[in-house]
């Protein structure tokens, strides 16, 4: 961790503590002047650390961005965001969600919005903001007031039944993802079934089924998310 | 009591504070806290110490004098992980109730900081001493109980009791911190747990320190 991403060993009772975020309190909504802000939600396990670090890779170059992590072992993703060295580390922030990882992104998102905040303050062009939930269950979704667009990310090996299931994940999310579909064949996953119930659950809203075995860099999901940009 | 402070003691309220802990997760760790007993022990030491600290705080803060409150309570708490933790908790407070509540009083204790301690805050936005006493008396045993529900898996209506048989030593504590209201912010109380600072301690170490081995810096909560 570099230095100005720690809390400071300061023992000076009358030091009020830095305030990495009063610069920008006033836009906080404002989204010509903020990062775009993307959750990426989905149960565990179903690869959405993986993801991330594809968009990293697939993205970086060109966006200006930063990670959130969310994982209950707080710095679990965010080591493997680092060790694939797909980002800078001072890029990526991991948030303590209490044991409560779909309260932390719906509920009180406040931890979530400090973090987002201070990378925007820390990187003032910062582009893009992915935050990445800790592996929940299908019901859990991030609140509007956190993120711009929302992927929901499921997999083969979940099941085929998941689309069908529904919940507001699969039914709301900006885009769902079917992750891993180069496993189908060995789990007994129908692909035309779980993209068939994902339609028609989501009504108009996009599906993307990928295997990032196929596609390390996930191109059709970055697509998706350099549209969001514009 | 009035509607604000219900909504600030609900822990549905969207301030932050359900990542904080306040000092139960390390002592979990430690097994200083593994049972309904030891909570309630652990919960009425932090209430007598740290909560009738933030209590005097509250009631104080109904009469104004931020920038004095805020330095004198950094100045009681030795601890910066505490001290940090109280802010964030009290800047998360902030950015819900500039929403809700704005008013000049808001205003001016955010002209003083931007991230405000958690009492001072709670007693701006309640206003009556006894019940902004009464809530941060309450949050600072309602953190840790909900706390030990999620780590030690302890029954919740063994907790909630636990947390119901408190109410008279919640209440004193509020009296005693509705009765400094007006005493002058250098001369109010500075109860202390010397334990709890160490707690606060030993946790944060464990948010910085990455390169340890991975079970030992396994911490879901803030503080």
């Amino acid at each position: 961790m570099s230095a100005d991403h720690v809390h400071p060993v300061n023992f000076d009772p009358a030091d009020p503590g830095r305030d990495p975020h009063h610069a920008q309190e006033h836009r906080a909504h404002d989204h010509e002047h903020r990062a775009v802000r993307l959750g990426i939600g989905g149960p565990v396990g179903s690869g959405k650390t993986a993801l991330t670090a594809a968009l990293c890779r697939a993205l970086g170059g060109s966006v200006d961005l930063a990670v959130v992590t969310n994982d209950i072992y707080t710095t679990e993703d965010a080591d493997f965001l680092r060790a694939a060295g797909v980002l800078a580390t001072d890029r990526i922030e991991a948030v303590r969600t209490g044991a409560c990882p779909h309260t932390a992104i719906r509920d009180d998102i406040t931890a979530n919005l400090d973090a987002v905040e201070l990378l925007e303050h820390r990187f003032p062009g910062l582009e893009l903001v992915i935050i990445e939930s800790g592996g929940d269950n299908l019901t859990a979704v991030f609140s509007r007031g956190l993120v711009d667009r929302q992927v929901f990310v499921v997999d083969v090996a979940g099941g085929d039944k998941v689309p069908r299931k529904g919940g507001p994940g699969v039914t709301t999310a900006d885009l769902l993802v079917i992750n891993k579909t180069d496993l189908a064949p060995h789990v007994g996953a129908d692909l035309g079934v779980m993209t068939a119930d994902a339609h028609r659950m989501r009504g108009d809203l996009p599906v993307i089924s990928q295997s990032l075995v196929d596609t390390p860099d996930a191109p059709a999901v970055a697509d998706w998310v350099r549209a969001q940009l514009r | 009591m009035n509607l604000a402070a219900l909504m600030l003691a609900d822990s549905r309220f969207p301030g932050g504070g359900h990542v904080h802990s306040g000092g139960l997760e390390e002592a979990v760790a430690r097994r200083a806290v593994t049972d309904e007993p030891s909570l309630r022990s652990f919960l009425v030491g932090r209430l007598r110490t740290a909560g009738a600290l933030s209590a005097v705080f509250a009631s104080a803060a109904c009469r104004g004098r931020y920038a004095e409150l805020d330095a004198e309570l950094d100045a009681r708490t030795p601890s910066p992980a505490q001290r940090d933790a109280s802010r964030v908790q009290g800047r998360g407070i902030a950015r819900a109730a500039r929403k809700a509540w704005p008013s000049p009083a808001l205003a001016e204790l955010l002209g003083v900081t931007p991230r405000p301690h958690h009492p001072v805050i709670v007693g701006v936005l309640v206003g009556d001493p006894f019940e902004a006493a009464q809530v941060v008396a309450y949050h600072a045993v309602t953190g840790p109980a909900t706390g030990a529900i999620r780590l030690l898996g302890l029954d919740p209506f063994g907790v909630n009791a636990v947390l119901a048989r408190l109410a008279p030593d919640i209440d004193e504590v509020a009296r005693m911190a509705a009765d400094h209201a007006d005493t002058p912010p250098e001369d109010l109380p500075a109860p202390s747990a010397p334990g709890l600072d160490l707690l606060a301690e030993a946790h944060d170490r464990h948010r910085h320190h990455h390169d340890r081995h991975h079970s030992e810096e396994v911490r879901l909560f803030v503080s």
